[in-house]
């Protein structure tokens, strides 16, 4: 059955409760949030990857385009953006987009380390620094778990000295979770970035688990398999339970199967128009998939 | 080496595609509007340099002919692949150096002696061919798949027709001559094995021209 999702602490504590009965209700607005267990902080549960769709180059219409994406991502409670030095021209793209919007206080710049010399670890992050315009990124995580051993000590001692907010690791496509597992267990690391979605769910035995048991948060990259599971499913009508958790398109429902999952902090789709953007940031609304329901989603998906 | 294999067996083509087939397109437009209407000058200087040949065979100044097609691949290196497509592809640099050292050894021909003209029928058939699919074919694939024409590939701008043009060049050429070095075969022949795959990730049927146009000239210049 679906259920209604809960108010942030944060957001009883600001409102108290006798005065919440005055107010307007606003829950419809305020983007449903998940905790990163290592700080406490809230982080909206949709996030902005920025994989071959902010990769446009020197197209002026394109990063435009871009611009748009990421203004209305924030006008719609969007916080975490993610991108990394493998990703082409998408850096400089999102560097444009933060000058354009006068820096907003509210991101949460999302980052990668992504060479196999450790050396040269710090001048490739100060690279993406200064593309992006921040004065430091929140989180770093190490692309693909490429030489995670030599990164991995320098981010805990960039995070030390304030220079950094949060560490991760991350992989894709299931790639190599067995040494995800083995860094999760032994590395003090804030953040895993994995593959998940409606038909990709490898995840849900070990790694999940496993981040909650040891309070890793949970970026969630290629929710719609870049596209392609959105593809498949466009050929289908929306099937009546999903009224049920308030969705009127079928990145919805992919959505709130991968965010109603417990372990998971944020999602990460990427897009390059506005109108998908906020069908997408609308998945943080209404009511959510319980335990049932999402099991049910997955089972009637993988079925079509 | 089993784990390393399991690993790079789970990567598909479409997982190297970086960028957007709509901004590979646009591409196309950057310098096409850039260069407008320089366009029409090089199509139809090609194309009277090709009538020339055709007619007069040697006499049609081969050897600025490829002075000119050496410009062209310094100019395709340069203004398309380094200034347009290295920015959302990272082998658009390896492309670029590619394309610059093909653009030096046409130059070197110009110290190695006069070219001859092809005297068999199948080389100078499919040289013919493809230079001029190259200068009047390959533009019309936007308009056919449904693009701009401001999207066209034209020769001496775009890669593909570019390597396309260049085999055809090659096959009227190089007939009996021995100063023609294989090796110019190289580039223009991956390129197009390049390209073909590239747009085949893309999803495009287009993939199919660069590749048939790779064999129709292999095929010919094995023909004897």
């Amino acid at each position: 059955m679906p259920k209604h999702r809960q108010p942030s602490a944060t957001r009883r504590a600001l409102l108290g409760g006798a005065l919440a009965s005055l107010l307007p209700d606003t829950r419809a607005a305020a983007p449903m949030t998940r905790r990163i267990p290592s700080s406490g902080e809230a982080l909206p549960v949709i996030g902005l990857g920025s994989w071959i769709t902010f990769n446009v180059g020197n197209d002026p219409a394109a990063r435009e385009a871009c611009v748009e994406v990421v203004r209305a991502f924030f006008a719609t409670g969007g916080r975490l953006i993610d991108s990394s030095p493998m990703y082409g021209s998408s850096q400089p793209t999102i560097g444009h987009a933060l000058a354009q919007l006068g820096r907003p206080a509210q991101l949460f710049s999302a980052e990668k380390v992504w060479v196999g010399d450790g050396a040269r670890g710090a001048a490739q992050i100060e690279a993406s620094r200064v593309y992006w315009g921040v004065p430091r990124f929140d989180l770093i995580q190490v692309h693909n778990l490429l030489a995670w051993q030599q990164h991995l000590p320098q981010l805990f001692e960039m995070k030390a000295a304030g220079r950094l907010r949060y560490v991760g690791i991350t992989t894709s496509e299931g790639r190599r979770h067995a040494e995800i597992e083995q860094v999760m267990r032994t590395q003090p690391i804030d953040f895993v970035q994995i593959s998940y979605n409606l038909l990709d769910r490898e995840v849900e035995q070990r790694i999940l688990p496993l981040a909650q048991e040891h309070g890793i948060a949970v970026i969630v990259n290629r929710p719609f398999r870049e596209g392609a599971l959105l593809r498949q499913l466009s050929r289908h009508r929306l099937p009546g339970w999903a009224a049920d958790i308030d969705c009127q398109a079928w990145a919805q429902v992919a959505l709130k199967f991968v965010i109603s999952h417990p372990a998971v902090t944020c999602a990460i789709p990427a897009t390059s128009q506005v109108a998908h953007l906020r069908q997408n940031m609308a998945a943080m609304q209404g009511r959510m998939p319980d335990a049932a329901l999402r099991q049910r989603m997955a089972r009637e998906v993988a079925a079509l | 080496m089993s784990e390393w294999w399991g690993e790079w067996s789970s990567y598909r083509p479409s997982d190297f595609l970086m960028f957007a087939p709509r901004i590979y397109w646009r591409l196309f437009e950057s310098i096409n509007v850039a260069v407008w209407p320089a366009q029409l000058l090089l199509v139809g200087a090609a194309l009277a340099w090709v009538v020339w040949f055709m007619r007069r065979g040697a006499e049609a100044a081969p050897r600025a002919s490829a002075v000119a097609l050496a410009l062209c691949w310094l100019f395709v290196a340069w203004a398309f692949l380094l200034q347009r497509y290295a920015p959302i592809n990272w082998a658009a640099d390896a492309f670029a150096l590619g394309f610059a050292l093909q653009g030096l050894g046409l130059l070197a021909l110009v110290g190695c002696g006069p070219l001859q003209a092809s005297v068999q029928p199948w080389r100078r058939a499919a040289g013919l061919g493809l230079l001029l699919w190259a200068l009047l074919g390959h533009p019309l694939l936007a308009l056919l798949s449904g693009r701009p024409w401001t999207q066209a590939e034209v020769f001496g701008l775009a890669p593909d027709p570019t390597a396309i043009g260049t085999l055809g060049w090659l096959l009227l050429l190089e007939g009996r001559a021995r100063v023609l070095p294989r090796f110019l075969w190289l580039v223009p022949l991956a390129w197009c094995a390049i390209s073909a795959a590239t747009l085949a990730t893309m999803g495009e049927w287009q993939a199919l021209v660069p590749l048939a146009a790779a064999l129709l000239a292999l095929t010919a210049a094995r023909r004897r």
